[in-house]
């Protein structure tokens, strides 16, 4: 349920992008949500499009591309490129909890599935992110 | 220039807003290890819960969180609403990894915890407080420099011994700090056994107000994790003096 806590990160960090680039209007926002996270899309999407965009302006008519982002995890020790499927079992309901609140708990749960090492980088798919904002400049922002 | 921008993490932009409802905000540190930072940080919260006052307590030790101990809180997640919300313990909303991971090791690298550090702020809901505690691990590592860059706000409390081993540190922390032109509340000396004015001199030579001495209390062993048995201590009398001090 902290999806919403989440979505609401997205929309003020587009909002304040967009204003900072010289937006008036935004058109489109690209959210990365990584795997590793677990984000319950449903409930995410649903706060992005139809509960928080009233909060601003800016955000009017704007529309929400969310995109889901594999994990991949690189082995520090012995330098093994792996992701989700190669790990044993899902791991339990407390862990894969865990993980959904603070991804970085990974370190706590997780090992390399040939060293059994806790010291691998989560190199992509990690939680969520703004991959793109896109918008209309505004009519008086300066020439270009 | 119409056009995508990318690559944005939108935690950044919500930090502020999580903690506008909150008053003050206090972060212990005093660089040297195992010097009493994290029983003064719980007490400090529990004596102005008991003052009265609305008070939140962020655990920022990773590795080895330990006031969900000192204050013996419940076990299990903490609630899930709009964000995530801190357990009430004693009267303090507390905040802890110890919740999310019981009982296992977190071995985090720097950017590690710093991506932890981001989340925790960004989800927590610490709602209306008058003041919250940080209680930071020991060091000037990535906490601290992400609690100066990050926290808004935020005003130091230095811990420091009478030792020359501990002292040295936290001049080194105190010039850091008021280099930085962070706020230092003052300096305050943990467990006091002589007579020994090298604290409050250090906190002299930089400007710092000297808070005062907290005893070393063999009961305190004991009393952790009751709060009503660590009220009762010499230790928490001369805590909640200190915490007087700094609101008052
Ligand atoms: N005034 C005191 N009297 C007696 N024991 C004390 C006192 N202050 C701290 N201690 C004890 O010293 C130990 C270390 O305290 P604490 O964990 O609070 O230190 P710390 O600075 O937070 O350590 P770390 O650097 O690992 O975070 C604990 O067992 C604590 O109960
Ligand atoms: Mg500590
Ligand atoms: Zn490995």
């Amino acid at each position: 349920m902290h999806e919403f806590a989440l979505a609401d990160a997205v929309m003020k960090a587009a909002c304040r992008a967009a204003r900072d680039a010289g937006m008036s209007r935004i058109t489109s926002v690209t959210v990365r949500v990584g795997e590793l996270q677990q984000i319950e899309t449903a409930l995410f999407e649903f706060s992005l499009s139809e509960v928080l965009p009233a909060g601003d302006p800016l955000l009017e008519g704007a529309r929400f591309v969310v995109e889901a982002e594999p994990v991949r995890f690189h082995c520090r020790v012995c330098d093994l490129g792996f992701g989700r499927g190669d790990l044993e079992g899902e791991g339990t309901d407390d862990a894969l909890e865990a993980m959904h609140f603070i991804p970085e708990l990974c370190h706590a749960f997780l090992r390399c599935p040939r060293c059994g090492s806790p010291d691998f980088a989560v190199v992509a798919g990690r939680g969520v992110t703004i991959s793109a904002v896109e918008g209309e400049d505004s009519p008086d922002a300066g020439p270009t | 220039m119409p056009g995508p921008l990318d690559a944005v993490d939108p935690r950044a932009a919500v930090v502020e807003d999580r903690l506008a409802g909150v008053g003050r905000i206090v972060a212990v540190t005093g660089s040297k290890g195992g010097i009493g930072k994290s029983v003064v940080s719980a007490s400090l919260a529990l004596a102005w819960a008991d003052a009265g006052r609305r008070v939140g307590l962020l655990d920022l030790d990773f590795t080895s969180p330990c006031s969900h101990v000192i204050l013996g809180a419940d076990e299990g997640f903490p609630g899930e609403g709009f964000g995530v919300d801190p357990k009430d313990t004693a009267g303090v909303s507390l905040m802890s990894v110890a919740f999310f991971a019981p009982e296992v090791a977190v071995p985090l690298r720097g950017d590690e915890v710093a991506g932890a550090f981001l989340e925790l702020l960004a989800v927590t809901r610490w709602g209306e407080l008058d003041l919250l505690v940080l209680d930071l691990p020991p060091g000037l590592g990535d906490i601290a420099l992400d609690v100066v860059r990050l926290v808004p706000r935020v005003e130091f409390l230095l811990l420091s011994t009478s030792s020359r081993v501990v002292l040295g540190s936290v001049e080194r922390a105190l010039r850091l700090l008021t280099g930085l032109r962070v706020p230092v509340l003052g300096l305050a000396e943990n467990l006091q056994q002589g007579n020994d004015q090298g604290v409050s001199r250090l906190g002299a030579s930089f400007g710092v107000p000297f808070l005062g001495a907290l005893p070393y209390d063999a009961g305190l062993e004991d009393a952790l994790g009751d709060p009503g048995r660590l009220r009762a201590t010499a230790f928490f009398a001369a805590v909640r003096r200190l915490a007087g001090r700094l609101s008052g």
